[in-house]
Protein backbone atom coordinates (compact mmCIF):
# COMPACT_ATOMS: atom_id res chain seq x y z
CA UNK A 1 0.00 0.00 0.00
CA UNK A 2 3.38 2.17 0.42
CA UNK A 3 4.12 1.62 -2.80
CA UNK A 4 1.79 2.78 -4.77
CA UNK A 5 3.69 5.89 -6.68
CA UNK A 6 5.91 3.48 -7.89
CA UNK A 7 5.81 3.19 -11.97
CA UNK A 8 4.25 -0.28 -13.03
CA UNK A 9 3.84 0.43 -16.11
CA UNK A 10 6.90 -2.07 -16.45
CA UNK A 11 5.54 -4.38 -14.07
CA UNK A 12 4.68 -7.63 -16.66
CA UNK A 13 8.20 -7.95 -18.07
CA UNK A 14 10.40 -6.35 -15.35
CA UNK A 15 10.65 -10.01 -13.81
CA UNK A 16 11.93 -11.35 -17.17
CA UNK A 17 15.58 -12.44 -17.53
CA UNK A 18 17.01 -12.39 -20.29
CA UNK A 19 21.02 -12.75 -21.02
CA UNK A 20 20.43 -9.33 -22.91
CA UNK A 21 19.14 -7.31 -19.66
CA UNK A 22 21.18 -9.29 -17.32
CA UNK A 23 24.36 -8.17 -19.24
CA UNK A 24 23.47 -4.54 -19.67
CA UNK A 25 22.61 -4.62 -15.93
CA UNK A 26 26.01 -5.96 -14.95
CA UNK A 27 27.44 -3.19 -17.30
CA UNK A 28 25.81 -0.97 -15.07
CA UNK A 29 27.21 -1.82 -12.01
CA UNK A 30 30.01 -2.24 -13.11
CA UNK A 31 30.42 0.98 -14.53
CA UNK A 32 29.75 2.39 -10.64
CA UNK A 33 25.72 3.54 -12.10
CA UNK A 34 23.35 3.48 -9.19
CA UNK A 35 20.25 1.13 -9.98
CA UNK A 36 16.80 3.19 -9.41
CA UNK A 37 13.22 1.85 -8.36
CA UNK A 38 12.18 2.20 -11.97
CA UNK A 39 14.84 0.24 -13.50
CA UNK A 40 15.03 -3.30 -14.72
CA UNK A 41 16.82 -5.30 -12.25
CA UNK A 42 17.18 -9.12 -11.82
CA UNK A 43 14.93 -11.02 -9.61
CA UNK A 44 17.37 -12.29 -7.16
CA UNK A 45 19.15 -8.96 -7.01
CA UNK A 46 15.65 -7.77 -5.82
CA UNK A 47 15.38 -10.53 -3.20
CA UNK A 48 19.15 -9.94 -1.46
CA UNK A 49 18.37 -5.99 -1.63
CA UNK A 50 14.98 -6.51 0.26
CA UNK A 51 16.02 -9.24 2.45
CA UNK A 52 19.37 -6.81 3.68
CA UNK A 53 17.63 -3.57 3.85
CA UNK A 54 14.34 -4.65 5.74
CA UNK A 55 16.87 -6.93 7.52
CA UNK A 56 18.78 -3.64 8.44
CA UNK A 57 15.57 -1.55 9.05
CA UNK A 58 14.19 -4.41 11.47
CA UNK A 59 17.60 -4.35 13.28
CA UNK A 60 17.22 -0.57 13.95
CA UNK A 61 13.53 -0.63 15.14
CA UNK A 62 14.70 -4.00 17.38
CA UNK A 63 17.54 -2.23 18.42
CA UNK A 64 15.45 0.87 20.48
CA UNK A 65 15.02 -1.89 23.19
CA UNK A 66 17.98 -2.48 24.54
CA UNK A 67 18.97 1.19 24.80
CA UNK A 68 15.41 2.21 25.34
CA UNK A 69 15.49 0.13 28.56
CA UNK A 70 17.89 2.86 29.74
CA UNK A 71 15.83 6.22 28.93
CA UNK A 72 14.09 6.50 32.19
CA UNK A 73 17.00 5.57 34.39
CA UNK A 74 19.70 7.69 32.56
CA UNK A 75 22.14 9.39 35.48
CA UNK A 76 21.60 12.71 34.26
CA UNK A 77 19.29 14.94 32.40
CA UNK A 78 22.00 15.45 29.60
CA UNK A 79 22.30 12.04 29.37
CA UNK A 80 18.40 11.31 29.10
CA UNK A 81 17.66 13.73 26.93
CA UNK A 82 20.99 12.69 24.30
CA UNK A 83 19.66 8.51 24.67
CA UNK A 84 16.09 9.43 23.58
CA UNK A 85 16.70 11.73 20.78
CA UNK A 86 19.65 8.82 20.26
CA UNK A 87 16.82 6.13 20.04
CA UNK A 88 14.85 7.97 18.34
CA UNK A 89 17.01 8.84 15.74
CA UNK A 90 17.72 4.50 15.63
CA UNK A 91 13.63 4.89 14.81
CA UNK A 92 14.26 7.05 12.07
CA UNK A 93 16.57 5.26 10.56
CA UNK A 94 13.78 1.89 10.69
CA UNK A 95 11.26 4.18 8.85
CA UNK A 96 14.05 5.62 6.53
CA UNK A 97 14.94 1.74 5.67
CA UNK A 98 11.43 1.03 5.31
CA UNK A 99 10.79 3.31 3.01
CA UNK A 100 13.65 2.40 0.68
CA UNK A 101 12.73 -1.21 1.25
CA UNK A 102 9.49 -0.41 -0.38
CA UNK A 103 10.59 1.15 -3.25
CA UNK A 104 11.82 -2.46 -4.13
CA UNK A 105 7.77 -3.45 -4.10
CA UNK A 106 7.37 -4.99 -0.93
CA UNK A 107 5.15 -2.92 1.62
CA UNK A 108 6.16 -1.95 5.03
CA UNK A 109 3.25 -3.88 6.65
CA UNK A 110 4.52 -7.29 5.06
CA UNK A 111 8.29 -6.94 6.05
CA UNK A 112 7.11 -5.84 9.58
CA UNK A 113 4.58 -9.18 9.28
CA UNK A 114 7.64 -11.34 8.19
CA UNK A 115 9.74 -9.63 11.09
CA UNK A 116 7.08 -10.28 13.72
CA UNK A 117 6.54 -14.07 12.64
CA UNK A 118 9.91 -14.61 13.01
CA UNK A 119 10.84 -15.02 9.03
CA UNK A 120 13.33 -12.18 8.84
CA UNK A 121 16.24 -11.51 10.44
CA UNK A 122 17.22 -8.55 12.31
CA UNK A 123 21.13 -7.84 14.06
CA UNK A 124 22.17 -10.75 16.49
CA UNK A 125 23.53 -7.78 18.70
CA UNK A 126 20.31 -6.69 19.95
CA UNK A 127 19.53 -10.15 21.73
CA UNK A 128 21.94 -9.38 24.61
CA UNK A 129 20.75 -7.45 27.69
CA UNK A 130 21.96 -3.58 28.56
CA UNK A 131 22.20 -4.76 32.48
CA UNK A 132 24.44 -1.30 33.68
CA UNK A 133 24.69 2.64 32.44
CA UNK A 134 28.17 1.25 30.92
CA UNK A 135 26.43 -0.53 28.06
CA UNK A 136 24.76 2.11 26.91
CA UNK A 137 28.04 4.13 26.36
CA UNK A 138 29.50 0.76 25.20
CA UNK A 139 26.84 -0.01 22.60
CA UNK A 140 27.49 3.66 21.36
CA UNK A 141 31.44 3.43 20.56
CA UNK A 142 31.93 -0.66 19.80
CA UNK A 143 27.65 -1.43 18.13
CA UNK A 144 27.88 1.94 16.32
CA UNK A 145 30.97 2.02 15.73
CA UNK A 146 30.62 -1.46 14.02
CA UNK A 147 27.93 -0.30 12.24
CA UNK A 148 29.14 2.49 10.64
CA UNK A 149 32.31 0.36 9.38
CA UNK A 150 29.85 -1.70 8.05
CA UNK A 151 27.83 1.06 6.36
CA UNK A 152 30.34 3.51 5.05
CA UNK A 153 30.97 1.25 2.44
CA UNK A 154 27.48 0.82 1.45
CA UNK A 155 26.48 4.55 0.96
CA UNK A 156 28.68 3.62 -2.09
CA UNK A 157 25.65 0.48 -2.56
CA UNK A 158 24.75 -0.08 -6.59
CA UNK A 159 21.33 0.28 -4.96
CA UNK A 160 20.85 4.16 -5.45
CA UNK A 161 17.66 4.43 -2.41
CA UNK A 162 19.57 2.20 -0.13
CA UNK A 163 22.94 4.05 -0.93
CA UNK A 164 21.51 7.69 0.09
CA UNK A 165 19.67 6.07 2.91
CA UNK A 166 23.20 4.93 4.21
CA UNK A 167 24.51 8.72 3.62
CA UNK A 168 22.32 10.02 6.19
CA UNK A 169 22.09 7.19 8.42
CA UNK A 170 25.83 7.19 8.56
CA UNK A 171 26.47 10.81 9.53
CA UNK A 172 23.71 9.89 12.94
CA UNK A 173 25.43 7.04 13.70
CA UNK A 174 28.71 8.54 13.98
CA UNK A 175 27.38 10.94 16.42
CA UNK A 176 26.50 8.28 18.34
CA UNK A 177 29.82 6.98 18.36
CA UNK A 178 31.46 9.71 19.50
CA UNK A 179 28.47 9.94 22.26
CA UNK A 180 28.89 6.41 23.38
CA UNK A 181 32.46 7.32 23.61
CA UNK A 182 32.47 9.78 25.13
CA UNK A 183 29.87 8.12 28.20
CA UNK A 184 32.82 5.74 28.38
CA UNK A 185 35.47 8.49 28.70
CA UNK A 186 33.67 10.13 31.36
CA UNK A 187 33.60 6.62 33.21
CA UNK A 188 36.92 5.60 32.72
CA UNK A 189 38.29 9.03 34.48
CA UNK A 190 35.48 8.96 37.60
CA UNK A 191 35.35 6.49 40.25
CA UNK A 192 36.99 2.58 40.58
CA UNK A 193 32.96 1.83 40.30
CA UNK A 194 32.80 3.39 37.57
CA UNK A 195 35.82 2.12 35.34
CA UNK A 196 34.85 -1.31 36.36
CA UNK A 197 31.57 -0.88 34.86
CA UNK A 198 33.34 -0.02 31.79
CA UNK A 199 35.36 -2.52 31.90
CA UNK A 200 32.78 -5.18 32.56
CA UNK A 201 30.66 -4.01 29.75
CA UNK A 202 33.74 -4.29 27.47
CA UNK A 203 34.39 -7.65 28.70
CA UNK A 204 30.75 -8.68 27.89
CA UNK A 205 29.78 -6.82 24.44
CA UNK A 206 33.51 -6.93 22.35
CA UNK A 207 32.81 -10.89 21.27
CA UNK A 208 29.00 -9.90 20.29
CA UNK A 209 30.18 -7.08 18.81
CA UNK A 210 32.51 -9.07 16.50
CA UNK A 211 30.37 -11.47 15.70
CA UNK A 212 28.11 -8.47 14.59
CA UNK A 213 29.96 -8.85 11.09
CA UNK A 214 28.64 -11.79 9.91
CA UNK A 215 30.66 -15.17 9.50
CA UNK A 216 34.48 -15.98 8.31
CA UNK A 217 34.49 -15.39 4.45
CA UNK A 218 34.78 -19.18 4.42
CA UNK A 219 31.71 -19.85 5.21
CA UNK A 220 29.39 -16.58 4.29
CA UNK A 221 26.81 -17.57 1.57
CA UNK A 222 25.98 -14.40 0.70
CA UNK A 223 29.26 -12.53 0.03
CA UNK A 224 29.92 -13.88 -3.99
CA UNK A 225 27.03 -12.51 -5.69
CA UNK A 226 26.25 -9.34 -3.29
CA UNK A 227 30.11 -8.42 -4.61
CA UNK A 228 29.30 -8.64 -8.34
CA UNK A 229 26.17 -6.68 -7.41
CA UNK A 230 28.43 -4.12 -5.70
CA UNK A 231 25.70 -4.11 -2.67
CA UNK A 232 28.84 -5.37 -0.49
CA UNK A 233 32.41 -4.51 -1.26
CA UNK A 234 34.62 -5.49 1.52
CA UNK A 235 34.21 -9.30 3.24
CA UNK A 236 33.49 -10.02 6.46
CA UNK A 237 36.76 -10.38 7.76
CA UNK A 238 38.10 -7.75 6.51
CA UNK A 239 35.50 -5.32 7.82
CA UNK A 240 36.18 -6.99 10.96
CA UNK A 241 40.07 -6.25 11.19
CA UNK A 242 39.08 -2.99 10.13
CA UNK A 243 37.06 -2.38 13.21
CA UNK A 244 39.64 -4.13 15.44
CA UNK A 245 42.21 -2.62 14.05
CA UNK A 246 40.45 0.91 15.06
CA UNK A 247 39.18 -0.40 18.29
CA UNK A 248 42.18 -1.37 20.34
CA UNK A 249 43.62 1.70 20.55
CA UNK A 250 40.37 3.55 21.57
CA UNK A 251 39.96 1.14 24.38
CA UNK A 252 43.93 1.68 25.45
CA UNK A 253 43.06 5.20 25.52
CA UNK A 254 40.54 4.54 27.71
CA UNK A 255 42.54 2.35 29.83
CA UNK A 256 40.17 -0.39 29.34
CA UNK A 257 41.69 -4.36 28.46
CA UNK A 258 40.18 -6.12 25.56
CA UNK A 259 38.69 -9.22 26.69
CA UNK A 260 40.93 -11.32 24.53
CA UNK A 261 44.41 -12.52 26.41
CA UNK A 262 45.51 -14.00 23.12
CA UNK A 263 45.43 -10.79 20.95
CA UNK A 264 48.79 -10.31 19.43
CA UNK A 265 49.72 -6.90 16.81
CA UNK A 266 51.52 -8.41 13.92
CA UNK A 267 54.66 -6.95 11.49
CA UNK A 268 51.82 -4.65 9.26
CA UNK A 269 50.24 -3.16 12.61
CA UNK A 270 47.12 -5.22 12.53
CA UNK A 271 45.89 -6.75 15.78
CA UNK A 272 45.22 -10.35 15.85
CA UNK A 273 42.43 -11.38 17.43
CA UNK A 274 41.53 -15.02 18.81
CA UNK A 275 38.92 -17.81 17.39
CA UNK A 276 35.42 -16.45 17.59
CA UNK A 277 32.83 -18.58 19.30
CA UNK A 278 30.39 -19.27 16.84
CA UNK A 279 28.62 -21.88 18.74
CA UNK A 280 27.22 -19.06 20.35
CA UNK A 281 26.28 -16.90 17.30
CA UNK A 282 24.87 -19.74 15.44
CA UNK A 283 22.84 -20.08 18.86
CA UNK A 284 21.83 -16.66 19.20
CA UNK A 285 20.58 -16.30 15.69
CA UNK A 286 18.60 -19.38 15.75
CA UNK A 287 16.55 -17.56 19.00
CA UNK A 288 18.28 -18.94 21.85
CA UNK A 289 20.70 -15.46 22.68
CA UNK A 290 20.21 -14.14 26.08
CA UNK A 291 17.03 -11.72 24.93
CA UNK A 292 15.79 -13.12 21.46
CA UNK A 293 12.39 -13.92 23.26
CA UNK A 294 12.14 -10.92 25.08
CA UNK A 295 12.92 -8.85 22.03
CA UNK A 296 10.69 -10.41 19.94
CA UNK A 297 7.57 -10.27 22.87
CA UNK A 298 8.09 -6.69 23.22
CA UNK A 299 7.48 -5.77 19.52
CA UNK A 300 4.71 -8.00 19.20
CA UNK A 301 3.25 -6.63 22.05
CA UNK A 302 3.74 -3.12 20.90
CA UNK A 303 2.39 -4.34 17.84
CA UNK A 304 -1.00 -5.84 19.19
CA UNK A 305 -1.66 -2.80 21.72
CA UNK A 306 -1.50 -0.79 19.23
CA UNK A 307 -3.72 -2.34 16.35
CA UNK A 308 -7.31 -0.54 17.60
CA UNK A 309 -4.60 2.52 17.45
CA UNK A 310 -4.37 2.45 13.81
CA UNK A 311 -7.72 0.75 13.04
CA UNK A 312 -8.80 3.90 14.08
CA UNK A 313 -6.24 6.10 11.87
CA UNK A 314 -7.88 4.18 9.30
CA UNK A 315 -11.14 4.11 9.90
CA UNK A 316 -11.32 8.40 10.98
CA UNK A 317 -9.40 8.53 7.70
CA UNK A 318 -12.01 6.80 5.74
CA UNK A 319 -15.05 8.29 7.36
CA UNK A 320 -12.74 11.59 6.30
CA UNK A 321 -12.43 11.06 2.84
CA UNK A 322 -15.87 9.67 2.55
CA UNK A 323 -17.35 13.03 3.98
CA UNK A 324 -15.22 15.21 1.43
CA UNK A 325 -16.53 13.20 -1.42
CA UNK A 326 -20.07 13.93 -0.05
CA UNK A 327 -19.05 17.57 0.33
CA UNK A 328 -18.02 18.12 -3.04
CA UNK A 329 -20.98 16.34 -4.50
CA UNK A 330 -23.21 18.78 -2.96
CA UNK B 1 24.37 4.61 52.47
CA UNK B 2 21.52 6.78 51.98
CA UNK B 3 21.71 9.90 49.87
CA UNK B 4 20.13 12.55 51.60
CA UNK B 5 17.70 14.67 49.35
CA UNK B 6 18.85 18.42 48.58
CA UNK B 7 16.79 21.21 50.09
CA UNK B 8 15.39 24.03 48.47
CA UNK B 9 14.72 27.09 49.42
CA UNK B 10 11.37 27.58 48.01
CA UNK B 11 10.56 31.41 47.61
CA UNK B 12 7.81 32.30 45.59
CA UNK B 13 10.16 32.65 42.45
CA UNK B 14 12.42 29.76 43.29
CA UNK B 15 8.90 27.43 43.78
CA UNK B 16 7.38 29.03 40.25
CA UNK B 17 10.32 28.09 38.30
CA UNK B 18 10.45 24.49 39.84
CA UNK B 19 6.75 23.83 39.69
CA UNK B 20 7.18 24.80 35.86
CA UNK B 21 10.33 22.20 35.29
CA UNK B 22 8.81 19.59 37.71
CA UNK B 23 5.69 19.41 35.06
CA UNK B 24 7.41 19.50 32.05
CA UNK B 25 10.06 16.46 33.04
CA UNK B 26 7.21 14.09 35.02
CA UNK B 27 5.64 14.58 31.46
CA UNK B 28 8.51 14.46 29.39
CA UNK B 29 9.45 11.14 31.52
CA UNK B 30 6.06 9.28 30.94
CA UNK B 31 6.17 9.80 26.87
CA UNK B 32 9.56 8.35 27.22
CA UNK B 33 8.29 5.47 28.69
CA UNK B 34 6.57 5.13 25.54
CA UNK B 35 9.89 5.03 23.31
CA UNK B 36 10.15 1.66 20.96
CA UNK B 37 6.52 0.37 22.65
CA UNK B 38 4.19 3.06 20.07
CA UNK B 39 1.63 1.75 18.47
CA UNK B 40 3.57 2.48 15.07
CA UNK B 41 7.03 4.40 14.60
CA UNK B 42 5.27 7.28 13.51
CA UNK B 43 4.02 7.50 16.90
CA UNK B 44 7.66 6.48 18.56
CA UNK B 45 9.19 9.35 16.98
CA UNK B 46 6.47 12.32 17.86
CA UNK B 47 6.38 10.85 21.26
CA UNK B 48 9.97 10.80 21.90
CA UNK B 49 10.67 14.16 20.31
CA UNK B 50 7.67 16.05 22.37
CA UNK B 51 9.23 14.09 25.39
CA UNK B 52 12.50 15.66 24.02
CA UNK B 53 11.24 19.20 24.30
CA UNK B 54 9.28 18.58 27.56
CA UNK B 55 12.76 17.85 29.44
CA UNK B 56 14.62 20.39 27.33
CA UNK B 57 12.07 23.01 29.18
CA UNK B 58 12.38 21.15 32.33
CA UNK B 59 16.45 21.97 32.21
CA UNK B 60 16.21 25.48 31.43
CA UNK B 61 13.44 25.72 34.07
CA UNK B 62 15.58 23.62 36.25
CA UNK B 63 18.69 25.74 35.55
CA UNK B 64 16.98 29.02 36.32
CA UNK B 65 15.09 27.87 39.90
CA UNK B 66 19.08 26.86 41.04
CA UNK B 67 20.23 29.73 39.80
CA UNK B 68 17.73 31.83 41.65
CA UNK B 69 18.31 30.72 44.78
CA UNK B 70 21.70 30.72 44.66
CA UNK B 71 22.99 27.64 46.42
CA UNK B 72 24.62 24.38 45.42
CA UNK B 73 21.75 23.35 43.32
CA UNK B 74 21.61 22.59 39.80
CA UNK B 75 19.65 20.90 37.02
CA UNK B 76 20.42 17.50 38.18
CA UNK B 77 20.26 18.00 42.09
CA UNK B 78 17.20 19.50 41.67
CA UNK B 79 15.43 16.67 39.36
CA UNK B 80 17.38 13.43 41.06
CA UNK B 81 17.58 14.27 44.88
CA UNK B 82 13.99 15.61 45.62
CA UNK B 83 11.90 13.10 47.20
CA UNK B 84 7.96 12.99 45.87
CA UNK B 85 7.06 15.62 48.64
CA UNK B 86 9.25 17.69 47.34
CA UNK B 87 8.12 17.73 43.70
CA UNK B 88 5.61 20.10 42.63
CA UNK B 89 4.23 18.74 39.45
CA UNK B 90 1.00 18.98 38.73
CA UNK B 91 -0.99 15.48 39.59
CA UNK B 92 -2.04 15.23 35.72
CA UNK B 93 1.18 14.61 34.50
CA UNK B 94 2.27 11.91 36.58
CA UNK B 95 -0.59 9.94 35.77
CA UNK B 96 0.15 6.33 33.94
CA UNK B 97 0.29 6.48 30.48
CA UNK B 98 -2.55 4.03 30.76
CA UNK B 99 -3.60 2.83 26.60
CA UNK B 100 -2.39 5.43 23.56
CA UNK B 101 -5.75 6.99 24.49
CA UNK B 102 -5.30 8.25 28.05
CA UNK B 103 -1.69 9.13 27.22
CA UNK B 104 -3.09 11.66 24.32
CA UNK B 105 -6.06 12.46 26.44
CA UNK B 106 -3.20 13.75 29.47
CA UNK B 107 -1.54 15.51 26.47
CA UNK B 108 -4.30 17.54 25.03
CA UNK B 109 -5.56 18.49 28.53
CA UNK B 110 -1.57 19.43 29.23
CA UNK B 111 -0.40 21.07 26.10
CA UNK B 112 -3.97 22.85 25.60
CA UNK B 113 -2.98 24.85 28.29
CA UNK B 114 0.92 24.67 28.14
CA UNK B 115 0.37 26.87 24.89
CA UNK B 116 -1.71 29.51 26.32
CA UNK B 117 0.77 29.81 29.42
CA UNK B 118 3.54 29.90 27.76
CA UNK B 119 2.05 32.63 25.17
CA UNK B 120 1.08 34.76 28.07
CA UNK B 121 4.60 34.05 29.79
CA UNK B 122 6.55 35.74 26.75
CA UNK B 123 5.67 39.26 28.50
CA UNK B 124 6.82 38.21 31.66
CA UNK B 125 8.93 41.60 33.00
CA UNK B 126 11.28 38.40 33.46
CA UNK B 127 13.43 38.32 30.86
CA UNK B 128 14.66 34.54 31.58
CA UNK B 129 10.76 33.18 31.95
CA UNK B 130 9.85 35.18 28.46
CA UNK B 131 12.91 33.44 26.81
CA UNK B 132 12.22 30.21 27.97
CA UNK B 133 8.45 31.02 27.07
CA UNK B 134 9.40 31.95 23.47
CA UNK B 135 10.81 28.85 23.03
CA UNK B 136 8.33 26.74 24.26
CA UNK B 137 4.77 28.01 22.92
CA UNK B 138 6.47 26.83 19.52
CA UNK B 139 7.37 23.52 20.82
CA UNK B 140 3.37 23.30 22.87
CA UNK B 141 1.98 24.22 19.86
CA UNK B 142 3.24 21.65 17.96
CA UNK B 143 2.43 19.58 20.66
CA UNK B 144 -0.81 20.96 20.81
CA UNK B 145 -1.86 20.29 17.42
CA UNK B 146 -0.73 16.37 17.38
CA UNK B 147 -2.69 15.81 20.24
CA UNK B 148 -5.68 17.37 19.25
CA UNK B 149 -5.86 15.36 15.75
CA UNK B 150 -5.11 12.23 17.61
CA UNK B 151 -8.31 13.07 20.07
CA UNK B 152 -10.17 13.42 16.64
CA UNK B 153 -9.27 10.55 15.01
CA UNK B 154 -9.82 7.79 18.44
CA UNK B 155 -13.20 9.35 19.24
CA UNK B 156 -14.13 9.70 15.91
CA UNK B 157 -12.62 6.26 14.82
CA UNK B 158 -13.82 2.85 15.64
CA UNK B 159 -16.11 2.05 18.51
CA UNK B 160 -13.35 0.79 20.43
CA UNK B 161 -11.71 4.12 19.93
CA UNK B 162 -14.17 6.07 20.99
CA UNK B 163 -14.87 4.31 23.95
CA UNK B 164 -11.12 4.30 25.18
CA UNK B 165 -10.80 7.97 24.52
CA UNK B 166 -14.10 8.84 26.22
CA UNK B 167 -12.84 6.51 29.42
CA UNK B 168 -9.67 7.96 28.97
CA UNK B 169 -11.41 11.86 29.01
CA UNK B 170 -13.39 10.51 32.37
CA UNK B 171 -10.44 9.50 34.19
CA UNK B 172 -8.32 12.68 33.73
CA UNK B 173 -10.99 15.38 33.19
CA UNK B 174 -10.59 15.33 37.63
CA UNK B 175 -6.76 16.65 37.38
CA UNK B 176 -7.33 19.50 35.10
CA UNK B 177 -8.58 22.04 37.46
CA UNK B 178 -5.23 22.24 39.81
CA UNK B 179 -4.14 23.80 36.25
CA UNK B 180 -5.94 26.96 37.52
CA UNK B 181 -4.89 26.82 41.01
CA UNK B 182 -2.43 29.31 42.30
CA UNK B 183 -1.04 29.73 45.63
CA UNK B 184 -0.23 33.34 47.90
CA UNK B 185 3.20 32.91 46.59
CA UNK B 186 2.27 32.62 43.18
CA UNK B 187 -0.43 35.15 43.20
CA UNK B 188 2.03 38.22 44.45
CA UNK B 189 4.28 37.37 41.48
CA UNK B 190 1.08 37.78 39.33
CA UNK B 191 0.73 41.24 40.59
CA UNK B 192 4.67 41.89 39.66
CA UNK B 193 3.76 41.14 36.18
CA UNK B 194 6.05 38.29 36.50
CA UNK B 195 3.84 34.68 36.70
CA UNK B 196 1.40 34.35 34.78
CA UNK B 197 -2.34 34.34 36.03
CA UNK B 198 -3.75 31.25 34.78
CA UNK B 199 -7.26 32.06 35.49
CA UNK B 200 -7.43 34.26 32.42
CA UNK B 201 -6.69 31.11 30.13
CA UNK B 202 -9.67 29.25 31.78
CA UNK B 203 -12.07 30.71 29.12
CA UNK B 204 -9.60 29.85 25.91
CA UNK B 205 -8.51 26.90 27.37
CA UNK B 206 -11.97 25.70 27.77
CA UNK B 207 -13.03 26.69 24.37
CA UNK B 208 -10.45 24.89 22.40
CA UNK B 209 -10.68 21.67 24.98
CA UNK B 210 -14.57 21.71 23.81
CA UNK B 211 -14.07 22.20 20.29
CA UNK B 212 -11.97 19.50 20.01
CA UNK B 213 -14.17 17.08 22.17
CA UNK B 214 -16.96 18.12 20.57
CA UNK B 215 -15.71 17.16 17.06
CA UNK B 216 -14.29 14.15 17.93
CA UNK B 217 -17.76 13.13 19.02
CA UNK B 218 -16.58 12.98 22.85
CA UNK B 219 -18.27 14.50 26.01
CA UNK B 220 -17.14 15.87 29.20
CA UNK B 221 -17.77 14.02 32.54
CA UNK B 222 -20.55 14.67 34.62
CA UNK B 223 -18.43 14.66 37.66
CA UNK B 224 -16.91 18.00 38.37
CA UNK B 225 -14.92 17.57 41.58
CA UNK B 226 -11.25 18.75 41.02
CA UNK B 227 -8.16 16.67 42.29
CA UNK B 228 -5.55 18.73 43.99
CA UNK B 229 -1.99 18.65 45.78
CA UNK B 230 0.52 18.18 43.11
CA UNK B 231 1.45 21.87 43.52
CA UNK B 232 2.65 21.19 47.60
CA UNK B 233 3.97 17.44 47.40
CA UNK B 234 0.56 15.48 47.73
CA UNK B 235 1.25 13.17 45.20
CA UNK B 236 -0.62 10.38 43.51
CA UNK B 237 0.88 6.92 44.40
CA UNK B 238 2.36 6.92 41.27
CA UNK B 239 4.59 9.63 41.61
CA UNK B 240 7.24 7.70 43.83
CA UNK B 241 7.54 5.14 41.34
CA UNK B 242 8.53 7.00 38.66
CA UNK B 243 11.14 8.97 40.58
CA UNK B 244 12.86 5.79 42.16
CA UNK B 245 12.75 4.56 38.83
CA UNK B 246 14.27 8.16 37.05
CA UNK B 247 16.63 8.69 40.07
CA UNK B 248 17.78 5.01 40.64
CA UNK B 249 21.59 5.38 39.18
CA UNK B 250 22.01 8.77 41.42
CA UNK B 251 20.99 7.23 44.47
CA UNK B 252 22.51 4.02 44.16
CA UNK B 253 25.84 6.02 43.14
CA UNK B 254 26.01 8.94 45.10
CA UNK B 255 27.93 12.45 44.52
CA UNK B 256 29.55 10.69 40.97
CA UNK B 257 29.94 12.11 37.20
CA UNK B 258 27.92 10.59 34.54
Amino acid sequence: MYTQALNTAEADDRHVEDAARAAQFQARIDAEERIEPNDWMPAAYRKTLTRQISQHAHSEIVGMLPEGNWITRAPSLRRKAALLAKVQDECGHGLYLYAAAETLGTSREELVDAMLAGKAKYSSIFNYPTLTWADIGTIGWLVDGAAIMNQIPLCRCSYGPYARAMIRVCKEESFHQRQGYEIMLTLCRGSTEQKAMAQDALNRWWWPVLMMFGPPDATSQHSDTSTKWKIKRFSNDELRQKFVDATVPQAQYLGLAIPDPGMTQDADGHWRYSEIDWAEFKQVLAGNGPCNRDRMAARRKAHEDGAWVREAAAAYAAKRQHRQTAQAAE
Amino acid sequence: MPVANVQVSETPQVLYALRRADDALILGHRLSEWCGHAPMLEEDMALSNIALDLIGQAREFYTYAAKIEGKDNDEDKLAYLRDVRQYRNLLLVEQPNGDFAQTLVRQFFYSAFADLYWRAMMNSRDATLAAIAAKSEKESAYHLRHASEWIIRLGDGTEESHVRAQAAIDHLWAFTGEMFAVDAGERDLIRAGIAIDPEGLRGRWLNTVSGVIGEATLTFPQNDWMQQGGRVGRHSEHLGHLLSELQSMQRIFPGLTW
